[in-house]
């Protein structure tokens, strides 16, 4: 992946602004779950722990930078029709390197995410990006353009998932960092931030303090 | 059989797709602006989770299993392609959804024109493939993947129907600007998935 990036560079120039917005945008103003809209489904089911959030976002990264590099070379040469078909056989081949990829090196992640990775497949930021970005831009900002929207994806599931394990269960990344001293004063985790309604409150807040600290993101409906 | 039936019942109420995990969300928030078109979705994804989980059964069972192909000569006993499951299963969705498309188009015009862009968009919708994935993790038999299908449509088609008729009344309440549109919908599923952990004491 370096190697292309940095040939493409050379050809490019540099990390121009218009380029670095492509890769930062994502983060905040049209980040793919609060404004996009896209996504959500992964995004929830893996968030009760960091450990898994933050390989599943690794995962995605790597899938969406890949796949639009992909696609985006390939634009010229693929049949409008059969879109769809490629850009899925695309997205399927990248998914299937990936969970092979963690079942080799990380198999208790693997087993813990369960059929999440394989719906990596179905993640609309994947599609979503091939359609609207790499079908019709160069292949260094379809790239960038992959690797802003898997962070903004990360962003979130990163942030969801370190406040339910705190509050669900005390630990960050399984270290243990509410004091004893806490429990004997009678505090208690929240069971509740384990289960799957939590996911949806947390993100829903997200987005609450997303378009109140950013307002030109409310909808006007 | 009453085995069956309560496979359907676990994956409607207790382990519904949208509430417990939440797959098909992207559509389910897209789509449940509008009561009617919600409805038309729910009933498209009945219809193509009972087409694409059996088929999908068959591809696994006699295609991807390692040891599967060992109907076709018994030198293949040792030959294992699960790791083509995804490929293969997202194909099958592909391919059936758009059979499903010709096949509405043709004889139901009126539901084609009004389900739209939403038909060809069920390929990508995550609840589909989950439900082909969930039936490969579970090694569920023919008979419990049918069910096991006609639960996860039926439990996604009630979800979707239910947000909707609830959003069309949350559009009269004054709500905060921030919170407006999508920060509410989370909200709402989550408490509608609150509700249905209520199911979660009912033993089957």
């Amino acid at each position: 992946m370096s190697d292309t990036a940095v040939k493409q560079r050379k050809k490019e120039g540099l990390f121009s602004r218009k380029n670095l917005r492509y890769l930062l945008d994502p983060i905040n103003d049209i980040n793919p779950i609060t404004v996009q809209v896209l996504g959500i489904c992964s995004a929830l089911a893996v968030t009760v722990k960091l450990e898994p959030a933050v390989v599943m976002s690794l995962a995605v990264i790597a899938v969406t930078s890949l796949s639009n590099l992909t696609i985006s070379l390939l634009r010229n040469t693929i049949p409008h029709r059969i879109r769809m078909i490629v850009q899925l056989v695309v997205i399927s081949s990248l998914v299937i390197l990936v969970d092979q990829i963690l079942k080799a090196f990380a198999y208790d992640v693997s087993k813990q995410l369960s059929v999440f990775v394989g719906l990596i497949i179905t993640n609309c930021i994947i599609m979503g990006r091939l359609e609207a970005f790499a079908m019709g831009n160069k292949p260094w900002p379809s790239l960038l353009d992959g690797i802003g929207n898997g962070l903004g994806y990360g962003a979130v599931l990163i942030i969801v998932a370190f406040f339910r394990e705190l509050f669900g269960s005390g630990t960050v990344f399984d270290i243990p960092v509410i004091p004893q001293s806490f429990y004997e004063l009678g505090y208690v985790n929240n069971g509740l931030m384990l289960l799957p309604p939590a996911a949806l409150i947390t993100v829903g807040v997200i987005i609450w303090l997303h378009r109140w600290l950013n307002p030109k993101l409310v909808d006007v409906s | 059989m009453l085995e069956m039936i309560n496979i359907a019942i676990k994956t409607i109420f207790i382990e519904n797709m949208v509430f417990a995990f939440f797959l098909g969300m992207c559509s389910y928030l897209a789509i449940s602006k509008n009561f009617n078109a919600a409805f038309g979705l729910g009933l498209a994804v009945i219809v193509v989770q009972l087409v694409t989980i059996p088929l999908n059964w068959f591809l696994k069972t006699y295609f991807l299993e390692p040891g599967a192909l060992s109907w076709l000569h018994p030198s293949f006993a040792s030959v294992d392609l699960s790791f083509l499951t995804f490929l293969v299963f997202i194909a099958t969705i592909a391919s059936s959804v758009q059979l499903v498309e010709m096949v509405v188009e043709r004889f139901f015009p009126a539901l084609y024109t009004a389900l739209g862009i939403f038909l060809p968009l069920i390929t990508v919708n995550c609840a589909i493939l989950g439900g082909s994935l969930f039936m490969d993790e579970r090694d569920y038999t023919f008979g419990e993947s049918v069910f096991f299908a006609l639960g996860a449509g039926i439990g996604w088609f009630l979800a979707i129907v239910l947000f909707a008729a609830i959003r069309q009344k949350v559009r009269y309440s004054n709500v905060v600007k921030p919170l407006r549109g999508l920060g509410l919908a989370f909200i709402i599923t989550a408490l509608l998935g609150i509700a249905f952990m209520g199911f979660a004491g009912i033993k089957l």
